[in-house]
């Protein structure tokens, strides 16, 4: 276990290399997600809030009910 | 057929399962690979365990180079096609193009250290990597800078400038006395890399390439669901 960490004395090279990658995955992925969930949140508002007439026309476009049916399954 | 295609994508992108899949298979190929780089592969004979870096730093470098040439021909495509989809696929891959491209650099530098005594070097493919994550930022700071179609022709002249930088990083080790020592791993010639460490590098680079589908798919969502919040003002 120790002869892992140290890896012939570059351990803390290799580790920090991985570990700096990890981060920036995780870090990305998590600043991506924020903004789906915030721009998924603003669309959800505005199509519940919209006149019937326009609700009707608006779910009339495919993309709006694909987003509306995964909205309402992420609430679930 | 190019407007099906986006409409597959449109569909593709949206859907949380594809999501799933593609997320499930990096945490698998990213759990393979990480096992073989760590523990299976051997070390190098000259570089010992320092060669390990070599599994996060060349799939990253690539994914890179190749996420810009995508959005470079993606904006010589806005050009001739007028087709608003090229757009927004170039401006989704960006984000991921440019975080590899910092890993690479950064992972670069750490390995440079015990192998070539230095954390920095003006070496032609360091230097020449460092004017592409330059071209990263100014792409994504065009952006933010303009407006919609402004930000597009804007965006897509600095993605076709910056592409004239690629065979330059690819080819610098040949043209110039570099400290990189050429590349291993080929497409046209046989690769003269031992399988044992080729496996856990191809691993590595599956991961990564599905890391980059994934937040494309997630940030290409978020740029429908934006036109399509606008378009609901429109109504």
């Amino acid at each position: 276990m120790i002869e892992l960490l140290l890896m012939n004395g570059y351990g803390l090279f290799v580790w920090s290399a991985f570990a700096f990658t990890l981060i920036n995955f995780f870090t990305l992925y998590i600043i991506i997600n924020r903004q789906l969930v915030k721009e998924n949140k603003k669309f959800e508002l505005k199509f519940n809030h919209l006149e019937k007439i326009k609700y009707k026309e608006a779910y009339k476009q495919r993309t709006n009910q694909v987003l509306v049916s995964s909205n309402a399954a992420q609430k679930i | 057929m190019l407007n099906k295609i986006f409409e597959i994508l449109k569909i593709i992108s949206l859907s949380k399962l594809t999501r799933i899949i593609i997320f499930s298979l990096f945490v698998i190929f990213l759990t393979l690979g990480l096992f073989e780089s760590l523990l299976l592969s051997p070390e190098d004979y000259i570089q010992s365990d320092a060669v390990r870096i070599m599994y996060v730093h060349v799939p990253a470098a690539w994914i890179s180079l190749g996420i810009f040439s995508f959005i470079a021909f993606l904006s010589l495509g806005i050009f001739i096609f007028k087709n608003k989809n090229f757009v927004i696929i170039a401006k989704s891959f960006a984000p991921s193009g440019l975080v590899f491209n910092l890993i690479a650099l950064v992972t670069g530098s750490i390995w440079g250290k015990p192998t070539w005594g230095t954390w920095w070097a003006w070496d032609p493919r360091i230097t020449s990597m460092l004017v592409l994550f330059l071209f990263y930022i100014l792409y994504i700071a065009s952006w933010r800078l303009f407006e919609n179609d402004k930000a597009a022709k804007i965006s897509s002249l600095v993605a076709i400038t910056g592409f004239v930088n690629v065979p330059i990083i690819k080819f610098s080790v040949d043209w110039w006395a570099s400290l990189h020592q050429p590349s291993s791993v080929k497409i046209l010639s046989e690769t003269t890399i031992h399988s044992s460490m080729l496996t856990p590098l191809l691993l590595m680079t599956a991961a990564f390439a599905l890391f980059s589908v994934l937040i494309f798919l997630m940030k290409y969502n978020i740029e429908l669901i934006k036109i399509k919040t606008k378009g609901l003002d429109r109504l």
